[in-house]
């Protein structure tokens, strides 16, 4: 047993150092996601909703392909695909030669269009709670298009779509687990390392569900806070 | 362009010759994954919720932390758990009798794949459980029904028709997952899609595995919201 623990110690010998550094890639990919997914999510909500016909068609085409794709064969076909065009694109030019994308990048991609195809869901679902009147009042008060959007509408559908986003969150968080199948070093990769090192298939793997345990439960614990602030005009005066 | 060449960048008729075969097998072992584990998860599922809303304080502790270390940790994780953890326990599944199923990378991922959707299925029966209204109850007892019809005749029904929406979200998410299973060594439609990707390096492959991906979820998509519409016609 102390022999088993000893494994994971950060000391040289122990997978500990490296087991904390796949954790870390694992985290920095997930939230590398939100700064394209987010606002991409919201853009093919807003063009889901839009009165012309084409970007209705983008939005549904968007958001059925990437929400019925698996999520591994996304990650294979923008992996693979950006190589393969790359290099592609790169011969035509006169250079001839191995192309590699970078791992990072690709599953940045991959992961952020299923995060936007799932949200914009959520958006979509939010926009439907929020009451006509608000966009009256908005046109009452004489507010400009995008000052209503972003000061009266976008406060109101963040707090509905919250729930909804964290769950959409904590699947990425999961899914990217994924990407240890095109050799990007993360914690399932670091695991996968350790386990072919050691043949302690059983506590390796073992260590890494409860390390994705304490991740989902962390950020659920975040988005409880997240929740409670935006609902705070809500709750009533303590006493 | 002619359209012929056309066809040969999407559908090459010497490459559907050769892999269209493998790729029908990879959609049955596919269906087959699916089907199983989702009815087996269901079953599971059902006693999960049962026993989450037990008036046992331990089956509630326990049935709660089975769903939240389910719910919490990537499928994939656990299919590499179940596969080769369980399975380095050589010795002690041969003693047991049951070193015939650990062995098989089919058993393991119908197992990994059976216990995280009930995990899942779990909580979509328990919310579905809640939302059949007290008086429901009341009117049962009031009737003097038995314990056991109270819950088959007027509860489950009720409840079930609130269960289909979210069960049918699972179920695209099961048949999405099941592609993970192509990481241990099982042929199913994605398993099959690698294979003749890494025999023929034509980037096509992939996009005939998507749009069969596509084909298979709307399918099962449409046909769920019939089935729900339909089954729900009292409503409106």
């Amino acid at each position: 047993m102390l022999d088993q623990l000893s494994l994971l110690s950060f000391a040289s010998g122990g997978w500990g150092q490296a087991l904390l550094a796949g954790a870390l890639v694992t985290v920095s990919l997930a939230l590398a996601c939100l700064p394209i997914g987010l606002p991409l999510g919201l853009l093919v909500a807003l063009a889901a909703r839009s009165r012309k016909r084409l970007p209705r068609a983008w939005a549904t085409t968007f958001s059925t392909v990437f929400r019925g794709l698996p999520e591994l064969l996304t990650l294979l076909i923008i992996y693979y695909g950006c190589q393969i065009a790359a290099q592609k694109v790169l011969a035509a030019l006169g250079y001839e030669g191995e192309v590699l994308i970078n791992t990072f990048l690709a599953a940045m991609v991959a992961f952020s269009l299923v995060f936007a195809a799932f949200s914009s869901e959520i958006w979509l679902m939010a926009f439907k709670t929020l009451p006509k009147g608000q966009l009256e009042a908005c046109a009452a008060l004489g507010l400009g298009k995008r000052t209503g959007f972003f000061r009266v509408v976008l406060p109101q559908l963040t707090r509905i779509a919250l729930p909804g986003l964290s769950n959409n969150w904590l699947s990425l968080l999961k899914d990217t687990s994924l990407v240890s199948t095109i050799s990007l070093i993360d914690l399932m990769r670091q695991t996968n390392l350790a386990v072919s090192v050691t043949k302690e298939p059983m506590l390796f793997y073992g260590v890494a569900c409860l390390v994705y345990l304490l991740f989902s439960a962390l950020s659920g614990r975040v988005f409880a806070l997240l929740e409670r602030r935006s609902n705070r005009h809500l709750q009533g005066a303590r006493p | 362009m002619s359209p012929e060449q056309l066809l040969a960048y999407v559908l090459d008729p010497d490459l559907l010759e050769r892999y269209g075969a493998r790729f029908v097998d990879g959609l049955l072992v596919t269906a087959k994954l699916v089907a199983i584990s989702f009815t087996l998860g269901a079953l599971l599922g059902m006693f999960l919720a049962l026993a989450r809303m037990s008036q046992s304080l331990a089956l509630q502790r326990l049935a709660a932390g089975y769903v939240y270390f389910f719910r919490g940790s990537p499928l994939l994780a656990q299919l590499f758990l179940l596969y080769y953890g369980l399975g380095s326990l050589k010795g002690f599944w041969q003693d047991l009798g049951l070193w015939w199923f650990f062995r098989e990378a089919w058993y393991c991922a119908l197992l990994a794949f059976t216990l995280n959707t009930a995990a899942y299925q779990a909580e979509i029966f328990r919310a579905s459980l809640m939302a059949v209204a007290p008086g429901q109850y009341e009117a049962a007892k009031a009737l003097n029904l038995k314990r056991s019809t109270t819950f088959f005749k007027v509860v489950l029904p009720q409840s079930l028709l609130v269960a289909i929406g979210p069960l049918g979200n699972e179920l695209i998410m099961m048949i999405k997952a099941s592609a993970i299973a192509s990481l241990v060594t099982i042929y199913d439609l994605m398993g099959v899609t690698k294979l003749a990707f890494s025999r023929s390096f034509d980037f096509q492959i992939y996009l005939w595995a998507a749009v069969l991906y596509l084909l298979i979820v709307e399918v099962v998509r449409r046909t769920l919201k019939h089935l729900e519409a339909r089954l729900g016609r009292h409503l409106n």
